[in-house]
């Protein structure tokens, strides 16, 4: 994944606010990278950026050698579907679904057979066997973010995107989500890009890239 | 790259299909689509059971008005009808009867008396009662046939006046008949004027030995039909098409204004309070697809952060809904034909007939409808869903812009219109309902907008709660306003099906009370008039209200002469063949309204204008300030039109087409006429003022109103059925548009919770968002309910309509104490709740 002279600005009625300024990197397949900053230097916006989520004003990513904004908004989504999984600080389950419903969607939208069984063992895998048929409500935040990191491993993803994983989450279950991603994550040889504000978490990174006021500091 | 190349594709059509299928019993389950189905449901069962009903009450009440007429059609000739018709009838399977009318003296002895005579082939009659009474004191029975060779069937005015009995001889031109039976009940007994006599009755068989038919003799041949309604219609565009000069064909609605008119509104009835559920069920709809709405934009940027592309998106939405219309629509029909079925063995004891089968056309109509609604109202919504930024699953303050919402609501709102105006059926119904809808909305929104700005600016200074349930409303203002309006409709509906429809059915019932005139007495001459008054004060009667009456022929429109011939139209040649009856009068009746020009005045008195009832104006192409000349009485009289009135021919009151102010026709040959409610039990009366005054001629009404009025309470007491289903769409309006906001306001709540706040305070500032919204739809709920009732009355009904002070306090009160109820049983459950887990619930 590369990325080049990413800037980002956005009108705010009267003047133009650079969020994102400049910003080049490059991360080498089954690299893990965190992403450090202060609230509002830009790390999610960044992210937003790498996925494929929202587009730069100026500057270009690359992802497995595919130029994301040479692509429209449906070929962004084809290529998520293929290379790219999420796990985001608010889960992002969808309430109407069971659990298990929830790991299956990616793989039913996809129109992927058997997506029942590799849910399942996905949700095994993610110590949430006991607990397929319970509703996002019906959980505790750690054990959505364990259906989370399952939906985001269906694929499974060449790259795994964490927006503050465990920025919902007590100390102790943080700890545990963490373990169980970079666990999925070796087994799976996925890249890792890890968004976050928390030093020691980002230590357990290869690599660590520091944002200030929209821009790399370290990198 | 092999394994992503397999995930490149998205997913086949087929299996698109069943996704949606389990995506939609996925949101079922969870209960996301249940406040929209149940919309759906209702709004597709109540349409149908109205359609299916309204469909068989139709078909029954033109039966029951059949019975009026004897047939479901007759054609009426001046000569003998051609067999070829009589064939054209037979073959298409109906029933047909023969019948001859002509007025004739009937004599016996010393007497004679003017009468109306019928002679009735075997068949008659095809439809409605007929009852006979053999003897003075036996009951009365339906025959088994028409009267006997060499009888005759006469009723009891024809006996008073011929002071005979049953049994006695009558003679009828040169044949004597023997008195079989007296005639209690027959159909086609008139109520018009050209009908005056008393009746006799005898067999077809026996008129030519009686010589009074020769060529050139005043007579009716009448040819009835009845049978399968298709055909029916089938024999009359045949008929319509063979008939000459001379000859025409009736059915139930020329042959009786007052059942024209019956009828007219009954369907007017019905198909309003259709229409009312389909706009009750829109609202529902569109606030429950808005909440969908709501609550998927998280889960379509998460579907689209999973890979999906807008089209999928936009495809498994729309197959899901079809899925849900389909099967809406589907439980929705099974449901209105149950409805129908269940409503129709309630009512048929109160019908009194059997009601046919209903066509099929209802569900045609529930299926197209439900899918109208939900494509409109659901679909422009969706359509906006697929476009929810992809970052929302990042950043969640990212929602849709505002402008797919009002583009999704501009959708819809064409798409009822024309549900509403393919369902009217009738054009200018359908356009006042439509223009009263969408104009009540406007101006709903309008006021509850600029009251809510008043309310904020004079809440600053109000306690806490009021302060922050203000607060409140003024945050999200258009989702207020749209809440309000919403509220509003549902009460408005509420308010206008129950007390403004009571006001409304009374009316209508008023326009024919129980007391309405059962008797005409006509022939009364000017010396007669004080003695007649005197007779009825003095058996303890109200004394009657009498109409002087001239005969005159219109001879003359603007200088112009006028003849039968310049005429195409059948009914107008009659008219102009025939004298009309004019009158004089210093004030218009009450049931008399001006349409255009001006009443005269006291000092006018002797001035030679006249006041044209609308409807034969138009007949006969007269405008205000025309110049008619009447013949009468061999001497010339001619006025200016200085007024057209509408006559309420159904009050069964005396009415004239033509009036003049008093001092004008004065000097013509007068008699006076009167109308009068004769109760059951003083029918004997009547024997005593014939033989008092023998000259007067009473016309007895009383069976055909109370087969009227019969007709009124049935179609009230279906209308009332009908109105039930837009009570109940009206409740699920309320309830979806108080869910429209639950899941704000529980979060709102939640983070009062969390501030500290006591349930004391969460309650009180529920309550006081609740109160400001309660008061504000139920002020616009009872303005909005009493406007549409005054122009439903006087637009589209013709009943008179004052505004019901009860409305407005029914409306603010239920308004506040509904949605307060409804609105804190709704949100309670945040006081016994965690707010984590309320956080939690909300994402």
């Amino acid at each position: 994944m590369r990325a080049t002279g990413l800037t980002k600005q956005v009108d705010t009625g009267r003047a133009r606010l650079t969020i994102l300024e400049d910003v080049s990197l490059e991360i080498v397949t089954g690299e893990a990278v965190a992403i450090l900053g202060a609230s509002g230097s830009g790390k999610t916006t960044l992210l937003g950026l790498l996925a494929g989520l929202d587009t730069p004003t100026t500057g270009q990513v690359h992802v497995n050698g595919v130029e994301l904004s040479a692509l429209d908004e449906d070929g962004r989504a084809a290529l998520r579907r293929r290379l790219v999984g999420f796990v985001f600080q608010s889960f992002q389950l969808l309430p109407a679904l069971t659990a298990l419903e929830n790991v299956m969607l990616p793989m039913e939208l996809a129109g992927n057979a058997g997506a029942r069984e590799s849910a399942t063992a996905l949700l095994s895998r993610t110590g949430l066997a006991e607990r397929l048929d319970h509703y996002p409500r019906q959980l505790s935040g750690g054990e959505q973010q364990r259906v989370a990191l399952a939906r985001a491993f269906t694929g499974p993803p060449r790259v795994l995107f964490a927006d503050e994983p465990t920025g919902n989450l007590d100390a102790a279950t943080g700890e545990e989500i963490i373990n169980l991603m970079f666990d999925l994550n070796r087994e799976h040889r996925t890249t890792l890009l890890l968004v976050t504000h928390d030093e020691s978490l980002a230590a357990r990174c290869d690599r660590r890239l520091k944002l200030a006021a929209g821009r790399l500091v370290h990198g | 790259m092999a394994e992503s190349q397999s995930h490149a594709s998205e997913v086949s059509w087929l299996r698109g299909l069943a996704l949606s299928a389990r995506l939609l019993a996925r949101d079922w389950r969870a209960g996301e689509m249940r406040v929209l189905a149940v919309g759906l449901l209702i709004a597709v069962a109540s349409l149908t059971t109205v359609a299916f009903f309204a469909d068989r009450v139709r078909q029954a009440l033109s039966s029951e008005a059949s019975q009026l007429l004897g047939a479901d059609l007759v054609v009426v000739s001046d000569r003998p009808i051609d067999d070829s018709l009589r064939k054209a009838a037979t073959d298409l399977s109906l029933a047909t009867a023969d019948a001859v009318r002509f007025p004739s003296m009937t004599v016996a002895g010393e007497r004679t008396v003017l009468t109306e005579i019928k002679a009735v082939g075997p068949g008659y009659p095809l439809k409605g009662r007929m009852t006979i009474r053999t003897s003075n004191d036996a009951q009365p029975k339906t025959p088994k046939a028409i009267p006997e060779s060499g009888t005759v069937w006469v009723d009891d005015r024809l006996l008073a006046r011929l002071q005979v009995n049953v049994g006695d001889t009558v003679s009828v031109g040169e044949r004597g008949f023997r008195v079989a039976a007296t005639l209690v009940e027959e159909p086609e007994s008139s109520v018009g004027f050209l009908n005056l006599g008393p009746r006799l009755t005898l067999n077809l068989a026996d008129l030519q030995s009686t010589g009074l038919v020769q060529v050139g003799s005043r007579v009716g041949y009448r040819l009835a039909v009845a049978g399968n309604p298709d055909r029916v219609l089938a024999f009359r565009s045949i008929a319509t098409g063979r008939i000459g000069p001379g000859q025409r064909v009736e059915d139930v609605r020329d042959a009786r204004p007052e059942i024209r008119s019956a009828l007219e509104r009954a369907e007017k009835f019905l198909g309003l309070s259709a229409l009312l559920s389909v706009i009750l069920a829109a609202v529902a709809v569109a606030l429950a697809a808005r909440r969908y709405l709501r609550r998927h934009l998280d889960g379509c940027a998460v579907m689209r952060c999973l890979g999906a592309s807008q089209g999928l998106i936009l495809r498994l939405h729309v197959q899901q809904f079809l899925i849900l219309g389909l099967a809406a629509g589907a439980l929705g029909c099974a449901a209105g034909f149950a409805g129908q079925a269940v409503l129709s063995a309630l009512l048929t004891p109160i019908v009194g007939v059997a009601l046919p089968l209903p066509g099929m056309r209802p569900l045609l109509q529930g299926f197209v409808a439900g899918l109208v609604l939900l494509l409109g109202f659901a679909i422009p919504p969706i359509v906006a869903l697929r476009r929810v930024p992809t970052l929302r699953v990042l950043r969640r303050d990212l929602g849709l812009p505002d402008r797919a919402g009002w583009l999704g609501y501009a959708v819809g709102i064409v798409a009822l219109s024309g549900l509403l105006l393919w369902e009217a059926q009738d054009a200018k119904v359908g356009w006042y309902v439509l223009g009263g809808a969408w104009g009540t909305v406007l101006m709903l929104s309008l006021i509850s907008f600029g009251a809510l700005r008043l309310l904020v600016r004079a809440g600053r200074n109000a306690g806490f709660a009021w302060r922050f349930g203000f607060a409140n409303l003024h945050r999200r203002p258009l989702s207020t306003v749209a809440q309000v309006v919403a509220l509003g409709v549902g009460i408005m509906a509420l308010v206008l099906l129950t007390l403004v429809r009571g006001d409304l059915l009374t009316s209508w019932k008023r326009t024919l009370p129980a007391e309405a005139p059962n008797r005409f007495l006509i022939n009364v001459q000017p010396d007669q008039v004080g003695e007649l008054k005197a007779f009825f004060v003095a058996k303890g009667l109200a004394e009657p209200v009498v109409f002087p009456m001239v005969r005159g022929r219109l001879v003359g429109i603007n200088g112009s002469p006028v003849a039968s011939a310049d005429y195409a139209d059948e009914r107008t040649k009659r008219l102009i063949d025939r004298e009309f009856n004019l009158s004089w009068a210093e004030q218009p009746q009450t049931d008399n309204r001006i349409v255009a020009g001006r009443w005269w005045k006291r000092d006018e008195r002797g001035v030679p204008v006249f006041s044209v009832e609308e409807g034969i104006a138009q007949t006969l192409g007269i405008k205000l300030d025309d110049r008619l000349t009447y013949e009468i009485a061999g001497s010339r009289l001619e006025g200016k039109v200085t007024s057209l009135r509408k006559v309420e021919w159904d009050s069964f009151r005396v009415n004239f087409f033509v009036v003049s102010p008093p001092g004008v026709l004065e000097p013509f040959p007068v008699s006076y006429v009167t109308s009068f409610h004769l109760p059951v039990d003083r029918a004997p009366l009547m024997d005593q003022l014939v033989k008092r005054f023998p000259n007067f001629v009473v016309i007895d009404v009383a069976a055909l109103l109370e087969q009227i009025q019969r007709m009124m309470d049935q179609v009230v007491k279906a209308v009332e059925f009908v109105f039930l289903f837009g009570l109940i769409a009206g409740l699920v309006v309320l309830f979806a548009a108080l869910s429209a906001t639950h899941d704000e306001r529980m979060f709102d709540a939640a983070i009062l919770r969390t501030l500290g706040a006591t349930s004391r305070q969460v309650l009180a500032t529920q309550a006081a968002e609740f109160a400001v919204i309660g008061a504000l739809a139920g002020l616009l709920a009872s303005l909005g309910a009493s406007v549409l009732g005054y122009v439903l009355a006087i637009k589209v009904l013709n009943v008179p309509y004052a505004i019901d002070p009860v409305v407005w306090l029914v409306g603010l009160f239920g308004g506040i104490a509904g949605v307060l109820a409804a609105g804190l049983l709704g949100t309670r459950r945040v006081l016994s709740t965690p707010p984590m887990r309320i956080f939690r619930e909300a994402g």
